[in-house]
């Protein structure tokens, strides 16, 4: 099985609460904070692996994975370590965030499968900076594949993977044909999750996404890395356009009570909620 | 033609409360282009949305109803949401499971921009903006979309579910545009359902949350409160992960977004991918051994306690004070 992985990097997502909005609102100013892969792809990255290798034996790929990235130079930081996780090749698209919305990476995705022609898409299911949640939803559509949004288990079959996905009130469980696009939600790395045809059913993952070995990572560096210019890819312009950004509205500590009466007195008499 | 489409969500011969809040949005949208809205219904059976549909004051109900469309999935839906879409300048659904999914194929197909998870609705000289959380919550982005269509979903705790005008709207039947290859290589094999008897998350008036805490006596110590209060459950990650309790009470940047009048945080840290489904909440409760954990910097009222002994007598004295 071709894997082709989309890997954004993003403000750390754990000190979004540091990002600041100048007076003007003309940005949203991240500065300070560190690069981190967004958390749904570095589980897009270890969904590829699984189901590209028998789980007891992870050095050996049964296929390819290739990662991709769209942005700066800088980029290439968390490409390098996802060639050092076990991905085989990687593909930078120059580019600034500005330039992109969710569309245009879609369609600029939709233009590398033809030329990477990939069985699997796999794609977080939101990047944390900008929440959007589209990228995989459209780049399936502009490709006429179907969809596994928001997938939270992964099993893989003779030309197709039987998906679990968590939706409003339940568990609905699709099948889909390849070539497909999938999106992975938060539990898609738990340890019995995903499965590939090599992998035996009783074969238990440790839970969350692999780290590299430092040998992997010297390694990595002479894996393969190609740059492509966002416009061999696309030529359009993004449909999404920012024109002003704003802090949400504050919320203050309120008050500690000493005991469960207090706290009932308070919501009675104080905030009337009950 | 500026008008507005509201794409329907109709299940097990129900319309979803989702819909009321983007009838909601569209009400606010349509005013401020000039024009009106209609709504769309998809589904083997949507002619039964009918009826409660036509009460929401929409221009049209629009019915699209075929055996193709039985179970829902994106590549047998879209098709026909973006052929109708193509006359209206917005299209809207709510930011649930189904809309998620749903719009942002729509989205595709029409090569539009589509915006998620919209809180507001603006006008500026005749153009709408959208303000949208960024970053869980920490920033809001106010952004135009520059496509023919404009494709969004809204927050549902951001819009009140819109009530009946009183007038009834005209159906109109609408035909099933032809899926591309995609439908042919999709499968709905079955839909598991959390058996749920209380009230729905997104729309309760209070929510009892409970965290990696409670381990394996969720249940047992959250629905007894949550009885005593007529409550919904709602979860962190870390419960929900660990398995002690279902999946689909997450709230967060990544699960539920609720807003209600009264929100219980009980043995939950306050990770800031949990803030951003909560922090919206009029009055925040929060229960949590540890004095200096951040939930209690956004909490109304904190108690610093174990909760295996709060919550049972919580939940006890709001018994007697509910029997009077
Ligand atoms: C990509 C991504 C998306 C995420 N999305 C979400 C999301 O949507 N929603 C979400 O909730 N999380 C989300 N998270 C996870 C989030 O970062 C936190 O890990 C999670 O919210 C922690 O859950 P918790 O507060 O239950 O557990 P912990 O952080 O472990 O906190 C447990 C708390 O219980 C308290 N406690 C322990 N024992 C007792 C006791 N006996 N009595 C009282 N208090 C006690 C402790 O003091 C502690 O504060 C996401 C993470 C990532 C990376
Ligand atoms: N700049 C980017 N580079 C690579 N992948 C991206 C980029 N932006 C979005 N993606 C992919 O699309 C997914 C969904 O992003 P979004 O729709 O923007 O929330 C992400 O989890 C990534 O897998």
């Amino acid at each position: 099985m071709k894997i082709l992985v989309a890997l954004k990097r993003v403000a750390d997502p754990d000190n979004a609460n540091k990002v600041k909005i100048p007076a003007d609102g003309s940005k949203v100013d991240t500065a300070g904070l560190e690069w981190k892969p967004n958390p749904f792809d570095d589980y897009a990255l270890e969904t590829a692996l699984r189901l590209t290798e028998d789980g007891k034996s992870n050095k050996v790929r049964k296929g390819e994975v290739v990662v991709v990235s769209f942005g700066p130079k800088e980029v290439e930081t968390t490409l390098r370590s996802a060639l050092a996780t076990g991905a085989d090749r990687a593909i930078r698209v120059e580019c600034t965030d500005e330039q992109l919305d969710g569309f245009l990476v879609a369609r600029a995705l939709a233009k590398l499968v033809e030329t990477e022609k990939p069985d699997v898409v796999m794609l977080g299911k939101q990047a944390v900076d900008g929440d959007s949640n589209q990228v995989g939803q459209i780049l399936a559509e502009l490709l006429d594949w179907p969809q596994a949004a928001f997938a939270a288990t992964l099993r893989e079959e003779s030309a197709g993977l039987l998906v679990g996905r968590e939706v409003d009130g339940g568990v609905l469980e699709i099948r889909v044909s390849f070539p497909a696009v999938v999106t992975v939600d938060l539990r898609i790395v738990a340890p019995r999750s995903v499965y590939s045809t090599a992998t035996d059913a009783a074969f238990k993952y440790n839970d969350g996404v692999r780290f590299a070995p430092l040998p992997a990572i010297m390694q990595a560096r002479k894996k393969p890395l190609d740059t492509k210019s966002l416009a061999e890819l696309t030529t359009e312009k993004p449909r999404i356009r920012y024109v002003r950004y704003e802090a949400p509205p504050a919320r203050k500590a309120g008050t500690k009570v000493v005991d469960v009466d207090a706290l009932l007195d308070k919501l009675k008499n104080e905030a009337k909620a009950l | 033609m500026a008008n507005v489409l509201v794409v329907a969500e109709f299940a097990d011969g129900k319309v979803k409360k989702t819909t009321h809040s983007a009838v909601t949005f569209a009400r606010t949208a349509a005013a401020a282009l000039g024009g009106s809205y209609s709504i769309l219904v998809l589904g083997s059976s949507a002619g039964m949305a009918v009826d409660e549909l036509a009460k929401l004051g929409a221009a049209k109900v629009l019915v699209a109803e075929d055996a193709s469309l039985g179970n829902y999935l994106a590549e047998t839906y879209a098709p026909t949401v973006a052929e109708v879409a193509k006359d209206y300048a917005v299209v809207v659904a709510a930011a649930s499971g189904f809309g998620k999914d749903l719009l942002p194929r729509v989205a595709g197909a029409l090569a539009a921009g589509y915006a998620a998870d919209i809180t507001e609705v603006l006008s500026s000289g005749g153009t709408l903006q959208y303000k949208r959380p960024m970053f869980a919550g920490n920033a809001f982005g106010i952004c135009v979309i520059d496509s023919a269509v404009q494709v969004v979903t809204v927050r549902q705790s951001a819009f009140a579910p819109a009530e009946p005008t009183g007038a009834v709207s005209p159906s109109e039947k609408v035909g099933i545009a032809p899926s591309g290859k995609a439908a042919g290589r999709v499968e709905w094999v079955k839909y598991e359902q959390v058996k749920n008897e209380r009230p729905e998350l997104a729309e309760a008036k209070v929510v009892v949350a409970g965290g990696r805490a409670l381990k394996e006596q969720f249940y047992e110590l959250l629905d007894p409160l949550a009885d005593a209060l007529g409550a919904a459950i709602g979860a962190s990650r870390a419960a929900c992960d660990n398995g002690y309790c279902a999946p689909d009470l997450q709230v967060g940047q990544t699960g539920k977004v609720v807003a209600p009048g009264l929100y219980f945080a009980i043995g939950i840290s306050g990770a800031i991918q949990h803030l951003a489904g909560m922090k919206s909440s009029k009055v925040i409760v929060s229960v949590n051994k540890d004095g200096d954990a951040p939930i209690f910097q956004i909490s109304d009222y904190g108690l610093v306690g174990d909760l295996f002994k709060v919550v049972p007598e919580l939940t006890e004295k709001l018994r007697a004070i509910k029997a009077g």
